[in-house]
């Protein structure tokens, strides 16, 4: 087993909003109203059901309640089991699939507010993403610049299945927003189901959509290679999360050799897609899509040609390991090092950042 | 790949290859519109003429995305009698079949009956573009087989066609695409999987198709190349599909190629469909194995565009996870992303290896002595 070291940066934690009514709170009356007048029922997406085994590790699962909706339970069963220094919490509640830019708004501003109050103000170790109504890029780029002076939110949450490819210009807004105020833009596994949860169409299952995680996230790192959004934007960094890693090197083989054929239908990429995604982007530890033993996991890192790509993640409360193998076999010290700390503060700038507007 | 942008010699073209090879992605094409009128009953003759062909896309000529050469394919493989690049049996031999030394060649038609809206018109083109693969193609040239080519959505209609073909050595294989109207491992296709086991073709599923579905499940992207790099993310959701559908557990003797997918995605898929199977595998109870036993028993892989890391270990590697017994080695000829023969394995392959990458492999899976 490889140990984790003290004072890591756990980059993806899943706080659970135990019912729409509890956002009721960080409504205003017009919402309340309307949550509570049409019978709105609880937000929770195909992408992680409840119940289902991924959505939560057997011992973490609580008696009653969703998993993840104890802070209590998080303190024990990751940060403090983990020896974080800081958590960074990415809220899975289904307000991307409301169809309503205006109620997706309340709704975003509600678990913005949720997620502050109820977490982040009784944990110092924590910190938080801000998710945005992505319906509206005018209301986006509003929900970040308001969040933003609470220097507690490190990053911007989206899905990686939306509307439209992540590249497209269309929300390019945002991420000028996110580059100008220090935040990386976190992508998570999840659908909004306002497409097919895969490039060809709906499967039967659950474990479908789940596979098919993998593939949307590198659908998306080529929108956002080839439509030039890191050429506009060199300093924004972006974050893959729950996004598995090994399928990045040849995902890059391929991405890169087509790019060699057809650059001249996209001249504004100027560096080849591997530099790219090693100044850009970055990557959750978990899951770790690899056998069990470490030979063949150091292997893909040296496909990978960088030890700055992936940062520390326990996924809580997913279940992507059993008992406290948090960190896959066969990592070398210097490696945990890397993942669990320089790779986190190198790539969210808000972390060394002290004071708050509390 | 390599890219023409200025035109150059024929002859030049290709450098000679002393082995035999096996190239199992080649696309013959038709030279002009009514090339297939012939094998088609006369109504859809002025069905064609009035209404064209309408498959799970708009335009009515020409792909979503411009590709990056004319057909898609090399400026220098235009015949020197006219018509688009592969729609030439003579210029075909001259240009690849007998520099390249191709022993075995395996035809995938593109742009056939499959992807359409109207399903009986798919059918009559499928089974006209059938009967042309013999009359212009593997009756001319023995070294070259067919693929059945199926109405993919019709499933009734796409067994009797296989069924229609059975025994006929002209054929090596049934042809899918990747994108359909549902994943492939749906019901809708079973009765494909059927027939194809009962009559022995493996099925080669093939980068590409319309099915009606964003090439991304977050919608269009702008661009060629993003087409182009989503195929193989359509190829590995569609992999998805078949395994936890449990087509190999219902159709156990069937085999499937990936065809112009690349496969270097296919172990870091398997690890990951195996581990999220260990925690989900009480929604498909019928699955008695883990998937990347199926994907190692049942599938093979085409080689072209061949995955071209920066170290030849990565690659070898990458293959050892796979299997060298798997892969089959293809050009994609008359396509701009063709692979040479001559350039595409790096030094360092063992004797044996190496022929079954380029030949051994092919004649095994495709029954050809």
């Amino acid at each position: 087993m490889t140990s984790p070291i003290a004072g890591g940066v756990d980059c993806d934690l899943h706080p659970a909003v135990p019912h729409l009514t509890s956002l009721l709170p960080y409504m205003n009356d017009y919402w309340r109203d309307q949550v509570t007048t049409r019978g709105m029922t609880d937000l929770i997406s195909q992408s992680y059901p409840t119940n289902s085994p991924i959505s939560s590790r057997p011992d973490w699962r609580p008696a009653q309640g969703k998993p993840g909706s104890s802070l209590a339970d998080m303190q024990s069963q990751a940060l403090d089991r983990f020896g974080a220094a800081y958590g960074i919490c990415n809220p899975l509640y289904g307000v991307q699939m409301v169809f309503s830019e205006d109620m997706a708004d309340a709704f975003c501003r509600a678990l913005n507010d949720w997620l502050v109050k109820e977490w982040l103000d009784r944990d110092d170790r924590l910190r938080g993403s801000i998710v945005i109504p992505v319906q509206s890029i005018e209301k986006a780029v509003a929900e970040i610049e308001r969040c933003a002076q609470d220097k507690r939110f490190v990053q911007v949450l989206m899905l990686v299945m939306g509307d439209m490819p992540l590249g497209k210009r269309h929300y390019w807004p945002i991420y000028a927003a996110a580059e100008r105020l220090g935040l990386p833009i976190g992508i998570h596994a999840g659908s909004a189901y306002h497409n097919p949860p895969s490039s060809v169409g709906w499967g039967s299952y659950h474990i479908e959509d789940y596979v098919a995680q993998a593939q949307a996230f590198q659908t998306q790192l080529t929108s956002l290679i080839v439509e030039g959004v890191f050429a506009r934007h060199p300093n924004l960094k972006m974050v893959m999360l729950e996004s598995g890693f090994t399928w990045l090197p040849p995902f890059l083989w391929r991405l890169h050799k087509f790019w060699r054929g057809i650059r001249m239908e996209t001249p504004w990429v100027d560096r080849a897609p591997l530099e790219i995604v090693r100044s850009n982007i970055r990557f959750s530890l978990q899951p770790v899509d690899a056998p069990p033993e470490g030979d063949t996991l150091n292997r893909l890192f040296d496909h990978m040609q960088s030890d700055e790509l992936i940062l520390f993640s326990s996924d809580y409360p997913h279940w992507q390991f059993d008992g406290d193998e948090v960190l896959p076999q066969g990592l070398s010290q210097a490696l945990v090092r890397k993942i669990m700390i320089d790779n986190p503060h190198a790539t969210y700038p808000r972390l060394k950042l002290k004071e708050t507007t509390r | 790949m390599n890219v023409q942008i200025r035109e150059r010699p024929e002859a030049a073209s290709s450098t000679s290859i002393k082995t035999a090879i096996a190239d199992c992605d080649i696309h013959p094409a038709r030279a002009t519109k009514d090339e297939l009128y012939p094998y088609l009953a006369k109504r859809w003759h002025a069905h064609l003429e009035t209404f064209g062909i309408q498959a799970y896309q708009g335009m009515m000529e020409g792909p979503p995305y411009p590709k990056a050469q004319p057909n898609a394919s090399r400026r220098d493989a235009y015949p020197p009698e006219g018509g688009p690049q592969g729609s030439s049996l003579s210029f075909m031999q001259k240009q690849h079949l007998d520099p390249n030394n191709v022993a075995l060649g395996v035809l995938n038609p593109l742009a056939t009956g499959q992807g359409l809206r109207n399903q009986d018109l798919a059918g009559a083109v499928c089974s006209a573009i059938n009967d042309w693969q013999i009359e212009k193609w593997t009756s001319k040239d023995s070294r070259l087989k067919g693929s059945v080519v199926v109405a993919n959505e019709d499933g009734v209609s796409a067994a009797a066609e296989i069924r229609k073909r059975a025994g006929d050595r002209s054929f090596v294989q049934v042809l899918l695409l990747s994108r359909n109207v549902e994943p492939l491992g749906q019901r809708r296709y079973w009765p494909i999987y059927e027939a194809a086991q009962e009559v022995g073709l493996p099925i080669g599923v093939h980068a590409f198709g319309f099915g009606g579905n964003p090439i991304t499940a977050s919608g269009w992207p702008s661009h060629y190349i993003e087409e182009m790099v989503g195929h193989s993310q359509c190829q590995q959701t569609a992999l998805a599909s078949l395994v936890l559908e449990g087509v190999f557990e219902r159709f156990p003797k069937l085999k499937m190629v990936m065809v112009e997918a690349g496969f270097g995605w296919a172990p870091s898929l398997a690890w990951r469909l195996d581990k999220v199977f260990t925690r989900l595998h009480a929604e498909v109870p019928y699955l008695k194995r883990k998937p990347s036993e199926y994907i190692r028993d049942h599938i093979w892989w085409t080689t072209q565009p061949m995955e071209d890391p920066e170290s030849r270990d990565h690659l070898f590697q990458t293959i050892e996870w796979i299997g060298w017994d798997k892969l089959l080695f293809a050009t994609d000829y008359p396509h701009w992303d063709y692979d040479e023969p001559s350039r595409v394995l790096p030094a360092g392959v063992s004797d044996a290896n190496r022929q079954a990458f380029y030949l051994d492999n092919a004649k095994q899976l495709y029954g050809i002595s």
